[in-house]
């Protein structure tokens, strides 16, 4: 050991009554924590390679394992917490930029938490979701401002495109290259099953997936991975991405080493060629240039596919998507500072950006003060957890939210923050055959209905308590909502009255 | 040949009229309508007058011919065919291509050839006659990129920041490039025989376009800069 | 206390209307006499009536009917009006003093015209301009507050029972061809004169029986459009939502019905009529923040005619009768008989079915 150790942050605790020895845990293990010890017939483990994954406890037969935080501690320190040293033992050791992956865990505040939702009680019903009709269909797009007629008075029923969803959630872009393959045909499978959107991420979309163009979103980043005419015209929507909730402001980067067989090909770049996403598009400088690459778009696939732009949920924000709402888009997608990815630096997820819930009111204000809101729909994502948020996330008045660690959760993942390694043991975040295969399609496919089914419900329960019976009035429907415990301010920007008001 | 006059159309009706074009088309009067064969693939399209920015963006095999000045984002993400310019180009022309060619007779703006990839069969190549401005093939991860400096009137072939983030792809430069700065990960050095055999081809076609003589620009001294890696972020990092 | 429009207050109601397809007049009496047998559908904090035709003398004019705190408000917004108004009659609404209704507030009536050079320097329409008028003194000038500013009609309203309203207005010497009334129960009690029913704008009048689920989805998608939810409460947003689908976006009153009490899309789905189907895709794709959703019963009033609409789920209760040229219209049988014993055809229109009379054409020539 040397002034380089760092003490491992997890303890793997081994039940030696329960253990048989059947290497289980060993070959469910990439980071290679346990081995087998002949010669004493016992298992034994190599704990600083532990990220805390559960792989192993899940898959233990005899449930003999389990992993808990090491109390080997730094001597405490308010200010210097055992995270902050641990971080400089770091980089005073590599030089190197601190590189984590999926959401901010910092304790700043979550505003959904803060936010109390209401019920009818006498002076108008509540309806019974289970034997009323409830609607929690909607259509995500651009409304014209006025209603047009035919020479014969008739109504001009054309409108411009819109995206159709059964329930108001899809799930947010996770890049192949980021994410497995079967990570992808399983969010493809479920979105179509459910009639609602998954969306490429900007690394392609895999030839495989074309079939399920009707249910794709198909980005459009800085790197322009794979963006050809064909793929423009396969999804449903394109969505430029300019930014992301976890990293705002900040490029990509897939190392070469993700770039193999099937990721080469869908990104049309060199196998072992770095995957290099540039911080801003370079067409894009100014606000009128967005408008330019919204249109390029548009011309591309001649008007027939919604424009989303994608941002991150930054200081400026309302008056951001304002200059979106006015640049051609019909979709405005806004992610906050929780939102998810495979790979950050550290102190840009952490520091960088504000929470969805504020940067959401804001925006949906700004819009209705300048009398553009039906202009856009809004999207929202950076961390929607629950039914619950995005209920809260409806009334402040979003169209829609995107789920992604949520979907990944039900895919299997117990958020152990290390995609960017690319040894992910429940095959998600990884290219390696091995544990790719581990998850099944049908089966991760099968999860996400059923945890996006579950919502659904949970939406019409909370609806029909509100005695709304269609999600359309739920939108922008702040009175629906009370805060607790939170100040004049943030009330302010949330639009909404305190609990007891 | 059919005739569009351009002159009191938007960039949508001359797309439209362009969609439903058998093959080829003459567009005259054309006073910056963006977007112009956006996506198409199948045409031969002739532009009298200064098209709009991203002329022949997502371009999908269709050959263009400008007579004029282009402005910005000539050819963004373009995936095959051939653009041809008789003046200018404007910024990041060529931004993200991925096959094709955009051949242009003068000088070029900031950021030519952005990102220019590779795949496979598709080698995008840029030739750019005068010279280019700063920050020429950004990030580039493929293709070729040809500066030939023609016309450089005492200025230098290119300006500053050369293949900031080069990480695949070559570039040449009809120059020894003493004055230039190049990265450190990347390498600069006078073009072997062998390598400009490389580009002789795209040259003699380029020649046949604009009517110059190959064996005279193979003549002089060429500059040849490859990145030293594909990865060159990879120790950036520390896992936290 | 807070006030109404300071804060939100829900309440529940009963409405009641006539009219005559032959534009026959009929007496106020007539409809404040149909609000009887509902008294326990009121709770005594508002009541109020809308007339059609009962100013043939003024009928060029608009109408403001006005509450105001105290003289100098009244001196203060009569300056402002006639910036901007011709006026030809300015006058108190004649009341009686009853022990039923107290501490009422200034009434007033204005008989004007929007002048032309100043909305056309503006660059509006002229009922564009007279809405923004009212829109600005109900939301700038405290103790001020347009109760009623169409032409040729007239709200009626105060805090107290209909039946007293109707006493109290006198209601018996006005004649209309068409008449809405409206008894409140809210749940709070304020006692503002504002905010009882009905709601107008120019001639639109809405009465209103429920408290709607949409109401803040409404209030702020409506309020993009430059109208004003000083009083927070249902039929103030329901009236403001008519006269932008109506007047702004030239809807027919059946499509306007299609948006604010849309089929649902089960419904719309198994429609056979392709060209219907495709109607209402449209106009819930379009509006999706105009459906209302909870429960309610309206009536809304306009120059010639009214409309009756439930919820798409029918929560609540209205029922149709007619007698001659005449349809009635009201939240119970029993009031409907009031007004006419022999009434006949009495049915109850489906949730979301518009139910439209109209006076018939050349009925007023």
């Amino acid at each position: 050991m040397s002034i380089e150790f760092i003490y491992p942050e997890f303890e793997v605790i081994r039940n030696e009554n329960k253990c048989i020895s059947c290497r289980a845990c060993e070959r469910q293990c990439a980071n290679d924590v346990h081995s087998y010890d002949e010669k004493y017939n016992i298992m034994r483990c190599d704990e600083s390679k532990c990220v805390n994954c559960q792989r192993c406890v899940s898959f233990c037969p005899t449930k003999a394992l389990k992993i808990v935080k090491s109390d080997c501690t730094l001597r405490e320190n308010a200010n210097w917490s055992t995270q902050t040293i641990k971080e400089i033992y770091r980089q005073a050791n590599s030089g190197g930029v601190l590189l984590s992956s999926m959401g901010n865990p910092t304790p700043l505040p979550v505003y959904w938490d803060k936010i109390l939702i209401n019920a009818s009680q006498v002076t108008n019903p509540s309806i019974d979701p289970l034997r009323e009709p409830m609607e929690t269909r909607v259509f995500l797009g651009k409304k014209p401002s006025k209603v047009r007629r035919t020479k014969d008075g008739k109504l001009d029923c054309t409108l411009p495109p819109q995206l159709e969803l059964s329930m108001p959630v899809m799930f947010s872009a996770m890049s192949y290259g980021s994410i497995s393959y079967n990570a992808h045909k399983s969010l493809a499978l479920a979105a179509t099953e459910l009639g609602i959107l998954y969306n490429t991420g900007e690394g392609g979309l895999h030839e495989d997936f074309y079939c399920y163009g009707e249910h794709t979103v198909v980005q459009v980043a800085s790197g322009r991975f794979g963006v050809h005419a064909d793929y423009l015209e396969a999804g449903a929507a394109i969505e430029i991405k300019i930014g992301q909730g976890a990293k705002p402001g900040i490029g990509g980067h897939l190392p070469g080493a993700k770039i193999a067989g099937d990721i080469s090909r869908t990104r049309m770049i060199p196998e072992g060629s770095d995957a290099i996403s540039p911080a801003p598009h370079h067409d894009i400088y100014s606000i009128e240039d967005l408008r330019q690459l919204v249109f390029s778009l548009k011309e591309a696939t001649e008007y027939k596919k919604p424009v989303i732009v994608k941002v991150a949920a930054v200081h400026n924000i309302a008056a951001i998507a304002s200059g979106i709402a006015r640049s051609g888009a019909d979709i405005i997608a806004i992610d906050g500072f929780r939102g998810g990815t495979g790979a950050a630096p550290t102190r840009i997820r952490d520091h960088v950006g504000i929470p969805i819930e504020l940067a959401l009111a804001a925006v949906d204000q700004r819009l209705r003060d300048e009398g553009i809101r039906n202009h856009v729909s809004l999207v929202v994502g950076g961390s929607i957890r629950s039914a619950a948020d995005v209920v809260k996330a409806i009334a402040l008045g979003a169209d829609a939210c995107c789920v992604a660690t949520a979907a990944l959760l039900a895919l299997g993942c117990h958020l152990c923050r290390t995609c960017q390694s690319g040894k992910c043991n429940w095959g998600i975040a990884t290219q390696r055959p091995e544990l790719v295969k581990r998850l099944h399609p049908e089966a991760g496919s099968k999860r996400l209905i059923h945890l996006m089914t579950a919502w659904k419900h949970e939406i019409k329960e909370f609806m029909g308590g509100m005695g709304i019976n269609s999600i359309e009035a739920l939108r922008g429907n702040r009175l629906m909502l009370r805060g607790i415990g939170l100040t004049e301010k943030e009330l302010e920007i949330l639009g909404i009255s305190h609990a007891g008001e | 040949m059919q005739i569009i006059d351009a002159a009191n159309l938007d960039y949508r009706a001359v797309n439209e009229a362009l969609r439903e074009a058998e093959t080829d088309y003459i567009i005259k009067g054309c006073c910056g309508q963006r977007f112009l064969a956006a996506g198409m693939s199948g045409k031969n399209l002739i532009i009298h007058g200064i098209p709009g920015n991203a002329l022949g963006a997502y371009l999908n095999n269709a050959t263009i011919t400008v007579n004029a000045n282009a402005q910005d984002a000539v050819g963004d993400t373009m995936n095959e065919g051939k653009i041809l310019i008789h003046g200018n180009i404007g910024d990041a022309a060529g931004y993200a291509m991925r096959g094709g060619k955009i051949y242009v007779q003068g000088n070029a703006g900031y950021r030519a050839g952005i990102h220019m990839k590779a795949y496979k069969e598709k080698i995008p190549v840029m030739i750019i006659g005068g010279c280019a401005g700063s920050f020429l093939g950004e990030y580039q991860a493929g293709g070729v990129i040809i500066v030939l400096g023609l016309h450089k009137d005492g200025r230098r072939i290119v300006g500053n920041f050369p293949c900031t983030g080069m990480h695949g792809g070559k570039m040449f430069l009809r120059d020894s490039c003493e004055e230039i700065h190049f990265p450190g990960q990347v390498t600069a050095k006078p073009a072997a025989a062998e390598e400009l055999e490389e580009i002789r081809e795209y040259l003699s076609e380029y020649c046949l376009d604009f009517g110059y003589s190959v064996d005279e620009l193979l003549s002089g001294p060429f500059t040849v800069v490859t990145p030293d890696s594909k990865n060159p972020y990879q120790q950036m990092y520390a896992a936290n | 206390m807070k006030i109404e429009g300071q804060i939100r207050i829900p309440s529940g109601c009963a409405i009641s209307a006539a009219i005559s397809r032959d534009g026959k007049k009929m007496s106020g009496e007539l409809i404040a006499g149909s609000m009887k047998p509902m008294h326990d559908r009121s709770n005594g904090l508002g009541g109020g009536f809308a007339g059609y035709g009962i100013y043939p003398e003024y009928k060029e004019f608009y109408a403001f009917h006005m509450f105001f705190d105290s003289r100098d408000t009244r001196k203060q917004c009569e300056a402002f009006l006639k910036e901007r108004f011709e006026i030809v009659q300015s006058e108190i609404i004649p009341t009686r003093k009853i022990p039923e209704i107290t501490d009422e507030p200034i009434i007033w009536r204005y008989f004007a015209a929007p002048l032309k050079s100043v909305f056309t320097s503006l660059q509006l329409e002229e009922k564009e301009f007279v809405a923004k008028t009212v829109m600005k003194i109900n939301a700038e000038m405290p103790g001020a507050y347009v109760f009623s500013s169409g032409r040729n009609m007239g709200a009626f309203k105060a805090v107290g029972f209909p039946e007293d309203v109707g006493v109290f207005y006198k209601l018996e010497e006005y004649e209309g061809y068409s008449w809405t009334a409206h008894g409140r129960y809210p749940t709070n009690t304020p006692g503002w004169w504002g905010g009882a029913h009905p709601f107008t704008l120019l001639d639109y009048s809405v009465v209103h029986n429920g408290e709607i689920s949409s109401y803040d989805a409404n209030r702020r998608f409506i309020e993009m459009f430059g109208y004003q939810c000083t009083l927070q409460t249902d039929t103030e947003v329901i009236a403001y939502i008519m006269d932008y689908l109506l007047r702004i976006q030239g809807l027919t009153l059946g499509e306007a019905a299609s948006v604010i009490a849309a089929p649902f899309w089960s419904t719309i789905a198994a429609k056979t009529d392709l060209e219907d189907q495709k109607k209402h895709t449209y106009l819930r794709t379009m509006f999706p923040s105009l459906l209302i959703t909870g429960p309610f019963s309206i009536v809304l009033g306009f120059e010639g005619g009214l409309m009756a609409l439930n919820d798409r789920l029918k929560l609540r209760s209205m029922v149709v009768g007619e007698k001659d040229d005449k349809v009635f219209i009201a939240s119970e049988e029993a009031a409907i008989r009031t007004m006419e014993p022999n009434a006949e055809n009495i049915w109850s229109p489906a949730g979301g079915e518009p139910v439209i009379v109209q006076v018939k054409e050349g009925a007023f020539s």
